[in-house]
């Protein structure tokens, strides 16, 4: 669990440009980390990228914390 | 006058008259160029002629050598500033006599590999916060043409989905618009005749045809960091034959 929270995390601070200790698994990437609709998109790519993971629409959809990506990840990666 | 030192582009459709044009005149601006096209001796002569540049034969019907051209572009180049969608195709009929098939292949070229195309090259885009994605339609998507609605369609859906991508991309850094070429010079005129050539120049304020030319000065135009707030239009290059 902490080492996909780990990598999701260095990866919102890459995509997203976001301080490092406002990257907690409730922070809202929209909300909290101001990503905008197209930057969502990029990181749920880049999830896929990182983790070998398929994230189809209807889950990404729901993805809308750092939390939830990782909870997705954890229930999902190989 | 616009300098395009550094860039790369890929140009699809290069071994035809305008993609020929096209591929040269970024070329002369500095850009490194990927030279797609089917036929791989035109493909070959033209990276002849054009140092720097490289040579992609790709088959745009098939989904999947579209999917992996951007890919094998960037791998190539080193990356991919600029997309232009040159390749085209036509299967002109009267809409009673027009076949399925015909309908289909030709909205599956011209538009289906357009959206493939961009979809891939807006990733590397997007992560790099520059882009310039060109399509070249055609006047006729604008004003439909009597035996080309297959065409027409194809066209005028591409300046659709240009207008939808330019307002999703544009915060990116990432341009797109269309050129909309008239009547070019074309082995297709050549073979018309005198009294024909009179009948098209007379419609058209220029009296004359344009040349690939005037559509390859109008990509390097949209492609250079000068035309960096145009995004999601249509320049029509046509002598004043239609003014839309």
């Amino acid at each position: 669990m902490s080492d996909v929270f780990d990598r999701v995390k260095k990866i919102v601070i890459e995509h997203l440009d976001a301080d490092a200790d406002k990257v907690v698994e409730n922070a809202s990437f929209i909300d909290d980390l101001g990503a905008d609709s197209l930057d969502t998109v990029e990181l749920v790519m880049a999830f896929e990228e990182e983790f070998g993971v398929e994230i189809p629409d209807d889950a990404a959809e729901k993805i809308q914390t750092v939390g939830d990506a990782v909870k997705f990840i954890s229930a999902n990666a190989g | 006058m616009f300098d395009l030192t550094g860039k790369k582009a890929l140009v699809t459709g290069a071994t035809g008259g305008i993609g020929g044009a096209i591929a040269r005149a970024l070329h002369a601006s500095g850009a490194q160029v990927a030279l797609s096209g089917t036929r791989q001796e035109a493909l070959d002569a033209l990276r002849a002629e054009l140092p720097g540049s490289v040579a992609l034969a790709c088959n745009l019907s098939d989904p999947d050598e579209t999917d992996g051209l951007i890919g094998r572009a960037e791998e190539a180049l080193g990356g991919l500033d600029i997309l232009v969608a040159n390749a085209g195709i036509t299967k002109d009929g009267l809409l009673l006599r027009m076949k399925d098939e015909d309908f289909e292949r030709v909205l599956d070229v011209n538009l289906g590999s357009y959206f493939r195309l961009a979809r891939a090259a807006s990733k590397g885009m997007m992560k790099r916060r520059l882009g310039r994605i060109i399509a070249i339609t055609s006047v006729v998507g604008v004003t439909g043409n009597p035996g080309q609605a297959n065409y027409a369609a194809s066209k005028a859906g591409m300046i659709g989905f240009t207008k939808s991508i330019a307002q999703e991309l544009a915060s990116r850094g990432i341009t797109a618009n269309c050129i909309a070429p008239g009547f070019i010079v074309s082995p297709m005129t050549d073979a018309l005749n005198d009294a024909q050539k009179e009948a098209i120049t007379k419609s058209i304020p220029a009296a004359r045809l344009g040349q690939p030319d005037d559509i390859a000065a109008a990509v390097v135009y949209l492609a250079s960091d000068q035309a960096s707030y145009v995004t999601g239009q249509t320049l029509h290059v046509n002598g004043g034959m239609a003014m839309i």
